[in-house]
């Protein structure tokens, strides 16, 4: 059962086209992998379905209600929240305040600031904060600020993560951690659908991945199929 | 070529480099390794020049640059592409370019600069005109690359270059950096991709909380229990 599809979905930047006609979908309990060279449309994908673009044609549904057109902020009311490639977390407040906002803006009735703070806390220790929750987010290394991100997003309760590039910067040993945390926030009941050039996570994490190319989707299968696909690896792989 | 000796930084009071000592030698690649929040970036940071050690002395071809302003490094040979690229967003990839060629002497010679940065990266050529802002992630890490060399630098320092690429473009900025030296270009490499990294440079250091923990050859590290722990996920 999709939660999350899309149909014919195109988007044009000026003449160039950096989605074209791409249908999707991502399972409920799902973790699904967007891969793609540089270029190919992979975040424009994510931003349109978070909203900060609109489709030229196409459309976009969650739950099976079309959420092409609306605002950001309704669609991550609605339960689709998203991390940023280039990092977008509240630079000069402290770590905690950043995951107590996505608390308070997520849910849909008053929370008692005790409430959110508990929530706020537990989730700092979910994604390895803890100890850095007084800290300024701007003084965090990138792959943190990554975390924070990762933590206010599921501060808004959602029930479908994106995240883009999460691994991006880190370490083989690092990435194991995420992978890990991955794993866990999908034990949680979240789907995910995961941008990431880091292989070794894309091809042990993910259920499916879906491969884009100069905005078209040219490959989709289990990550033993990708990694096979003859295409996949001339335009991506690489060797 | 680069002696780093005894170095302490600080951000306000948090120390961040504790005693490093590095030295670079001409034609050498050097890899710099270790956990994000190591101190690596600090480390580069105070060798260009935008923070100033605390204690201890940096020199490069002999002379101290410790305490020199950033664009006087550059002047004398250091160029630094940084880590998340650091473009001109409202520039054009050409004026990005040149913004790197501003050394009295690059300069001069910048037509012909940007004609070997276009060979070594083709598809710049075609996107001169477009604005950084509109590049993709791959592409905008060539234009950061192109800039570093744009300043003819006798030692260049990459932060991070393989970020957020596809693995095919992975391998080809690592063949890219390898050839640097072939134009007797040294490198200063960062990376968090160890295994390739120890594998095209010639010596590494690792670095932890901010002091050198261990140095070596690539080929020993590559072999040490502690390397393939930490840093290789074996």
């Amino acid at each position: 059962m999709p939660i999350l599809e899309g149909e014919g979905v195109t988007k044009y930047f000026g003449g160039l086209a950096a989605v074209w006609n791409v249908d999707f979908h991502v399972n409920q309990g799902e973790i699904v992998g967007l891969i793609g060279p540089n270029g190919a449309g992979k975040t424009t994908l994510f931003n349109l379905i978070s909203g900060a673009l609109v489709p030229k044609s196409g459309v976009i549904r969650f739950k099976d209600e079309k959420i092409n057109g609306l605002k950001p902020h309704k669609i991550c009311k609605m339960g689709v929240a998203r991390t940023f490639q280039a990092v977008k977390v509240f630079a000069t407040m402290p770590v905690l305040d950043n995951v107590l906002l996505g608390s308070f803006f997520g849910t849909p009735h008053s929370t008692s600031s005790a409430d959110a703070t508990r929530e706020a806390t537990e989730l700092l220790e979910f994604v390895g904060l803890s100890a850095m929750r007084a800290t300024l987010a701007k003084d965090l290394t990138l792959a943190n600020q990554k975390r924070l991100e990762v933590a206010r997003a599921l501060a808004t309760k959602p029930e479908i993560l994106l995240l883009d590039e999460l691994m991006a910067g880190l370490n083989p040993t690092e990435v194991a951690q995420d992978m890990e945390l991955i794993t866990r926030i999908r034990d949680k009941g979240i789907t995910i659908f995961m941008i990431e050039h880091v292989m070794k996570a894309i091809m042990s994490v993910c259920d499916r991945i879906m491969v884009l190319h100069h905005g078209e989707k040219i490959a989709e299968g289990t990550p033993q199929e990708i990694a096979t696909s003859r295409t996949v690896v001339e335009v991506y792989l690489g060797e | 070529m680069l002696e780093v000796c005894n170095v302490n930084t600080l951000y306000g009071k948090a120390q961040a480099l504790w005693d490093v000592c590095l030295e670079i030698n001409e034609a050498e690649i050097v890899a710099l390794v270790g956990s994000n929040g190591a101190g690596k970036t600090t480390l580069l940071n105070t060798i260009s020049g935008f923070l100033r050690p605390a204690s201890g002395s940096v020199e490069f071809l002999g002379q101290r640059i410790d305490g020199l302003p950033p664009h006087s490094i550059v002047e004398l040979g250091i160029s630094h592409v940084p880590e998340g690229r650091k473009l001109f967003a409202d520039m054009s990839v050409r004026e990005n370019l040149e913004m790197g060629a501003y050394p009295h002497h690059a300069w001069k010679q910048r037509e012909e600069t940007l004609k070997q940065v276009y060979q070594v990266f083709p598809v710049l050529k075609e996107r001169e005109k477009q604005l950084a802002r509109t590049l993709s992630g791959g592409e905008r890490q060539m234009v950061a690359m192109g800039r570093g060399l744009m300043s003819r630098p006798k030692l260049c320092m990459f932060d991070e270059p393989s970020y957020g690429l596809a693995p095919v473009l992975v391998l080809e900025v690592f063949q890219i950096i390898k050839s640097l030296r072939e134009q007797g270009i040294t490198v200063l490499l960062i990376e968090q991709n160890v295994r390739r990294t120890l594998e095209i440079a010639d010596r590494a250091y690792v670095l932890e909380n901010g002091r050198i923990c261990l140095e070596g050859a690539c080929g020993e590290l590559l072999q040490s229990d502690f390397v393939r722990k930490a840093y290789l996920g074996l």
